[in-house]
């Protein structure tokens, strides 16, 4: 087939995609440097570099941009390295293999805000809650949760959501391990934990890379979670930037400190994306 | 012991570990599940109630206060919307970038998915402010709109990886035997690859039904699909653990029913075929 005919096929998505990147984001750009509150229409001077200066003095920033990176890298050790653990554990046929695999996804498929409320309710209410009534029954303080240790609640919600994921792309990953392999491997008296670290882990690099890069894309976006849970507090504790750009934006209704805001999620993104595509490119046959 | 009875012994260890985990992962949403039937009163009681008479009552005023059906309505149009459309322009594309690869084809597919790394909360401001300006604010439009282009990349991708894997010489042969480039899709590829197309989609619904960043911030009651409609449970009605539960259970046992019946599927989706 003809050039120009590939090139017409790929061109809805292309441009659809670059006209959803370029022109909001140009619009980002041109607010964060005007004035511009959305309750004092009509007073949009440029402003210069002003909303950054008011965005990066913000007493949210820093511990904001702590919370992001906190929250990405916990989630991801959690995941992966329960995630690696379990499904070398369990990977070899057991009764019932077939309900495990649907009871072990099913975290995947709850929406955000209704695994916020569980946890926030059912789960963490220091009072009500399965946590509170544990501790209790075993003689100690409940933990308020969301208030105590607001973070670790939310990455609690974020790791029960990704973990389940993890260990389905790991099982599926092993099964097409070597069997011949390990075999040999056993003859020669390897141990179990020589397996692991020999084999197993070699064989599953390529899946981490890839559980890595997706969960990246969604987890620097954490947004829903907190919103219902913490609502970022107390104070900023479990602030992210997601969160902080939404309060300064739709709270607050300072679009330009918002939109510099963004630009500097943009930019984060863009730091962890360059290691990331790059790593993970070097893994994907195109 | 024997070496088989060791065996067996792993066999029954590892069963019972994988069950564990399973169980305990599963917990919150059996727990949700079953507080759905409560009543109020016994939603709440410690020690927690397992045995009880279940009840229906909360779902008759889930629908009745926040009319779950209106929610659940727009939860459909948005992501089946949003899905069919992502599909009419991934499926050329992904077409063309698999059978007729170019020097640029591998950059081209990179810098898609680098699109999904930007933050939504990037271009929150303009979307929103394009929103009001164009009276699309609380609309089923806009998010049928930004659900398509958001995974849009995801759905190229996954078609992507599916058609690369079709043997080339079937296509081939069509065209020794005169088949147009239009027949060669329709008649050949298109039914070679239901299986992929179908996946894709689930996939692309899934995330669609349970995106939360953008229904949030553009619906208010209108449009407002069922991730918001949860939200709106969060403050006021915090203490009806019952009503909230059968809510939730309403909300999510559409998506998770379908997730378990394509699990293979997704994984294989979403790792853009690099586990299969």
């Amino acid at each position: 087939m003809k050039r120009s005919i590939t090139r017409l096929l790929m061109a809805p998505s292309v441009i659809l995609l670059l006209v959803w990147m370029i022109i909001p984001l140009s619009m980002t750009i041109y607010f964060s440097t005007i004035r511009y509150n959305l309750l004092y229409p009509g007073q949009n001077n440029f402003v210069g570099l002003m909303n950054f200066e008011f965005f990066i003095t913000d007493p949210g920033f820093i511990p904001a941009v702590a919370n992001t990176l906190i929250l990405l890298l916990s989630v991801l050790i959690i995941t992966v390295v329960i995630g690696v653990v379990l499904s070398a554990l369990i990977d070899k046929p057991f009764f019932g293999q077939g309900i495990v695999r649907v009871l072990l996804i099913s975290p995947f498929f709850i929406m955000p805000t209704v695994n916020a409320l569980i946890w926030k309710n059912m789960m963490m209410n220091p009072v009500y809650g399965i946590f509170a009534w544990i501790s209790q029954s075993l003689g100690l303080e409940p933990i308020d949760w969301l208030s105590s240790y607001p973070l670790m609640s939310v990455i609690i919600m974020v790791s029960w959501q990704w973990l389940p994921f993890a260990i389905l792309v790991f099982v599926t990953a092993l099964q097409s391990q070597d069997t011949e392999q390990k075999e040999a491997a056993q003859m020669d008296g390897a141990t179990g934990l020589h397996i692991f670290r020999y084999l197993t882990i070699p064989h599953l690099a390529r899946p981490i890379a890839v559980v890595v890069m997706i969960e990246t894309i969604f987890l620097l976006a954490v947004f829903a979670e907190i919103f219902v849970s913490t609502g970022g507090g107390p104070g900023y504790d479990s602030t992210n930037l997601a969160y902080l750009i939404y309060n300064q934006a739709l709270l607050q209704y300072d679009v330009g400190v918002a939109s510099a805001g963004g630009l500097f999620a943009v930019l984060l993104a863009n730091i962890v994306a360059f290691f990331l595509i790059r790593a993970v490119g070097k893994n994907l046959t195109v | 012991m024997t070496l088989n009875q060791q065996r067996k012994l792993k066999t029954i260890l590892t069963g019972l570990f994988a069950w564990t985990i399973a169980l305990v992962l599963f917990f919150p949403i059996f727990w949700m599940f079953i507080t759905s039937f409560k009543t109020e009163l016994q939603a709440i009681s410690i020690p927690p109630t397992l045995f009880f008479e279940p009840t229906l009552e909360n779902f008759e005023i889930v629908q009745e206060r926040s009319d779950y059906i209106h929610h659940a309505w727009n939860s459909v149009v948005t992501s089946f919307g949003a899905t069919i459309l992502a599909l009419i322009i991934a499926i050329p594309a992904a077409y063309s970038m698999a059978f007729f690869p170019g020097k640029r084809t591998k950059d081209i597919l990179l810098w898609m998915l680098s699109t999904k790394m930007l933050p939504a909360v990037g271009v929150l401001v303009p979307i929103y402010i394009l929103c009001r300006d164009y009276g699309l604010l609380d609309s089923r439009t806009a998010l049928v709109i930004i659900f398509t282009l958001m995974n849009l990349p995801i759905v190229v991708w996954m078609l992507f990886s599916y058609f690369k894997d079709l043997p080339k010489e079937i296509l081939e042969a069509a065209r020794m035997d005169g088949a147009t480039p239009w027949d060669e899709v329709v008649k050949v590829v298109m039914p070679l690859s239901v299986g992929a197309i179908s996946s894709t989609a689930l996939l692309s619904i899934v995330l669609c039904w349970n995106e939360a960043f953008w229904s949030l911030n553009l619906t208010a009651s209108e449009a407002a699909p069922l991730t918001a409609m949860i939200a709106s449970y969060s403050s006021p009605e915090g203490l009806f653990w019952a009503k909230l539960s059968a809510a939730s259970t309403l909300a999510c046992a559409p998506i998770v029913i379908f997730g378990w019946f394509c699990q293979k599927q997704l994984v294989q989706g979403l790792t853009f075929g690099a586990v299969k």
